[in-house]
């Protein structure tokens, strides 16, 4: 980013906190996918990156070039809309073919569709 | 106004992307407000029933109350990938719900589903019960309660 050197010290602190925190978060909801033992619950580690993860470095966006060009920039308000509405219809996609796979194979620990768990 | 602008909120909130996208400029707000008047006016062809949405304190409340729990969800699921304890018990619940509008439960669904530590898998329209699954259970009726009282209270306010 040639634009960097005339960022305040001020914003520039701010702004590689937000995008350090956001990347770690992010790579932490990475590193779950490879720790956590079942589907459905690395499922719930990708939701990392895509919440707390995708707002922090959004937020160090809008600060950087809000203060580069002094003046507010916040288009990356749709980025964050959008990523919330279409991140959990993938994860439920994702969670509803697990769920008709497991259900398929009478997998243990899933319920069926009336709610009673399988036994085994 | 009401065949004019057969849904006021989308329009609305088209019209605020276009401006979000391309800057503010008199040329852009025209364009806009065209857009958001055609497109809009095009959900018609599909015969969507539209939301009844009571937008108020409880729209705020809603959002910070979601906001405030996906921080803390974020940092509680970090620390089970980064911990991993032994005896973490993950596993489906299912959670009576109240709600009945459609839109009501889509919303629901996004927030169980945004908040990392749970997620929609199934909702049983004739039984009226929804399944989820969390990453780590304690104790069922706690989650029933917490989405009872946190959400479906003020999505009924919202929607119902």
């Amino acid at each position: 980013m040639i634009q960097a050197p005339d960022l305040p010290t001020w914003a520039a602190i701010i702004i590689a906190l937000l995008v350090l925190g956001g990347s770690i978060l992010t790579l932490v909801g990475a590193l779950g996918l490879i720790r956590l033992p079942t589907f459905y619950a690395r499922v719930h580690a990708t939701t990392l990156g895509a919440t707390a993860g995708m707002a922090a470095i959004l937020l160090a966006s809008m600060l950087c070039f809000s203060v580069l060009q002094t003046r507010p920039v916040v288009h990356e308000i749709l980025i964050a809309l959008f990523v919330t509405l279409t991140t959990p219809v993938t994860l439920i996609l994702l969670a509803r073919a697990a769920i008709y796979r497991d259900r398929s194979e009478n997998a243990a620990q899933v319920p069926d569709a009336q709610g009673a768990k399988a036994e085994g | 106004m009401k065949r004019f602008v057969p849904f006021p909120l989308l329009a609305l909130a088209l019209f605020a992307m276009w401006i979000l996208l391309t800057g503010f400029s008199p040329g852009h707000v025209l364009l806009g407000a065209l857009v958001a008047l055609i497109v809009s006016r095009s959900m018609l062809s599909l015969q969507v029933e539209p939301p009844r949405v009571r937008i108020g304190w409880a729209v705020v409340r809603l959002s910070g109350i979601v906001l405030a729990d996906i921080v803390r969800s974020n940092i509680a699921v970090a620390k089970i990938i980064l911990v991993n304890p032994p005896d973490r018990h993950s596993d489906f619940i299912e959670l009576p719900t109240q709600l009945r509008s459609p839109y009501a439960l889509a919303v629901l669904a996004l927030i169980i589903t945004a908040t990392p530590g749970s997620l929609w898998v199934q909702h049983d329209a004739n039984r009226h019960v929804i399944l989820i699954h969390v990453l780590d259970l304690v104790d069922e009726a706690e989650w029933t309660e917490l989405i009872r009282d946190r959400y479906e209270r003020l999505l009924m306010e919202i929607f119902e």
